[in-house]
């Protein structure tokens, strides 16, 4: 009976991933995910020998409370640091039930020390990684990454001593070794991710989430447990599959991004100078809020490509105030997403949402790739790197291969940006010395509202 | 033991391609829920803490698996309601 319901939930679970694959059906999908965990842990509580609901209850409704504040508070824009922090909670459940069933006496022979042993070495450099990821994603320390002299040694060490470590406590299971293997996994764990830089963090974020989920299953197979095991695998290959599209968004590979090294995360950093006479003097053409709210106002349809730019500046809302005008005049306006736009895969989608934009007017990269050339005005609101053109004909450069959103073939190209600093990559971008560009100076947020003041009638300052 | 072992890894490279399959098929757009709806089924290691919470008396191994139940709470509730606070503001035109 209990592994009936054990199996009804794993079902849940896959339907739960698979309502996800439409909008129109996701919220089943969630629903399907609450049925299956509630199915689980009903079919748990039946479970012969297992008597001390009192403390299971008080402990249970503790985090349920902590977790349902967090989650009615966190804003949208916040969402990357959520999810982090949600993920080293795996991990360090993980962690806490392979050393309980340490102390529960659950190593009589080879095959169930090496899950135990596992089980920790999986679930703690989860914890610790989610937890350095929380903190880079936050704010809280740099985005920079930190590169230790040695750094590849101290990992090659940390790993060579978890293995002296399992083979210590394969052949005589103590706590000793296990604690030990915790802490080294852990600080292996905090470095590995202390060593990437900020604009890797949609890689990263993936490859936790799946870590958390073979966390899950390493737990599985430490109790025994299939549904632990199915859930823990569905989990571990979803975080694979993102990591694969978000390495492939970036033209890199998971490895190349987990050596770290690369980026600065530099979207935030401070203006130099003035960057008008700079531009000026490097022949780009600025222009004025007047003037790009007369150019959009001409054209027959606009397409809107927002990146982490817009999403720090928080201009999501001004910005769909700006499409209901424009559309107000006749003009078709839709957006256009890179799938590593911002911190988090589908951050973008969750915040145009949050303002209201409707999903049908929001396209994938590969969709609205074919349409630009025919677009007249594209409004690129704090982008960068994935406008590119370097990526596609300059074969030296550290972005060539990268697929990128091809703005610079529409008729106009409308850049709003605080610099002409370069992204996380580094590099120039030629789109802004392009004859059919305009760049506007300014936040993002404050350039769309006066745009749409414009689009108002009221005077304009640029 | 190593037959119970092939019976457990059995399910999970199976599982593994379940889920590789499925999860191809989830629209770019969704991908941040689909990590927060993740983050809250793998919170179904719940079910492993319960276990070693609460089966016999509460020694250290009991306390671990105590602490295990409170944070995998966390990530069942907030994954669970971050996902749909976010599903919710989807809409078409």
């Amino acid at each position: 009976m209990i592994r009936l319901a054990y199996l009804a939930a794993a079902v849940c679970f896959i339907l739960s991933l698979k309502g996800l694959s439409t909008p129109a059906t996701a919220k089943r999908g969630n629903l399907y995910g609450i049925v299956g965990m509630m199915l689980a842990i009903a079919a748990t509580l039946a479970v012969p020998g297992l008597s001390a609901y009192g403390r299971i209850a008080v402990a249970a409704l503790a985090g349920g409370a902590i977790g349902a504040l967090l989650a009615s508070r966190v804003p949208m824009t916040a969402m990357p640091e959520m999810v982090a922090l949600l993920h080293s909670f795996v991990g360090a459940a993980a962690t806490l039930v392979g050393l309980s069933a340490h102390y529960h006496g659950i190593h009589p022979e080879v095959v169930t020390r090496i899950e135990v042993f596992l089980g920790v070495v999986i679930g703690a450099p989860t914890l610790t990684g989610s937890l350095i990821a929380f903190a880079k994603l936050k704010g809280t320390i740099g985005g920079k990454p930190l590169l230790l002299p040695g750094r590849h040694a101290l990992n090659i060490a940390g790993l060579a001593a978890l293995v002296a470590l399992g083979v210590w406590y394969v052949r005589e299971p103590a706590a000793l070794p296990l604690w030990l293997a915790a802490i080294v996994a852990g600080l292996v764990g905090a470095h590995v991710i202390l060593a990437i830089g900020g604009a890797d963090m949609p890689v990263i974020v993936s490859v936790l989430n799946s870590a958390s989920g073979w966390a899950a299953a390493a737990t599985g197979f430490v109790l025994g447990n299939d549904l632990l095991i199915i859930t823990g695998a569905l989990v571990g290959a979803s975080g694979a599959i993102l990591s694969t599209i978000m390495s492939r968004g970036m033209n890199r590979s998971i490895g190349s991004v987990l050596v770290g090294g690369f980026g600065e995360g530099d979207a935030g950093g401070p203006v130099e100078g003035s960057p008008l006479a700079e531009a000026v003097a490097r022949g780009v053409n600025v222009g004025d809020v007047e003037t790009a709210v007369e150019i959009m106002r001409g054209a027959r349809s606009v397409v809107i490509v927002p990146g982490y730019g817009m999403a720090v500046a928080q201009a999501q809302h001004p910005t769909w105030q700006l499409v209901q005008r424009l559309e107000a005049e006749g003009v078709r306006v839709r957006f256009a997403i890179h799938p590593v736009a911002g911190r988090l895969p589908g951050h973008m989608n969750v915040l145009l949402a949050e303002a209201d934009v409707p999903y049908d007017q929001v396209f994938e990269m590969d969709d609205i790739n074919p349409d630009l050339p025919e677009t007249d005005v594209v409004l690129v609101l704090g982008a960068n790197d994935i406008v590119n053109p370097d990526a596609l004909d300059k074969p030296g450069s550290p972005i060539y291969g990268m697929p990128i959103l091809e703005v610079f073939r529409a008729g106009t190209v409308i850049v709003v940006k605080r610099s002409l600093s370069p992204g996380f990559s580094g590099v120039d971008n030629p789109l802004y010395y392009r004859d059919n560009t305009m760049m506007v100076f300014g936040d993002a947020r404050a350039v769309v509202e006066a745009m749409v003041k414009e689009l108002k009638g009221a005077p304009a300052h640029a | 033991m190593m037959e119970s072992f092939f019976a457990h890894f059995t399910v999970f490279v199976l599982a593994c391609f379940v889920g590789w399959q499925v999860v191809w098929k989830v629209t770019p757009a969704l991908h941040t829920p689909l990590m927060s709806v993740t983050n809250a089924i793998s919170g179904i290691i719940l079910v492993g803490a319960m276990l070693a919470a609460g089966t016999g008396v509460l020694d250290l191994g009991g306390w671990l698996g105590l602490a295990a139940v409170f944070l995998a709470a966390i990530n069942v509730v907030g994954g669970f309601w971050v996902t749909h606070r976010m599903l919710k503001l989807f809409r078409r035109r």
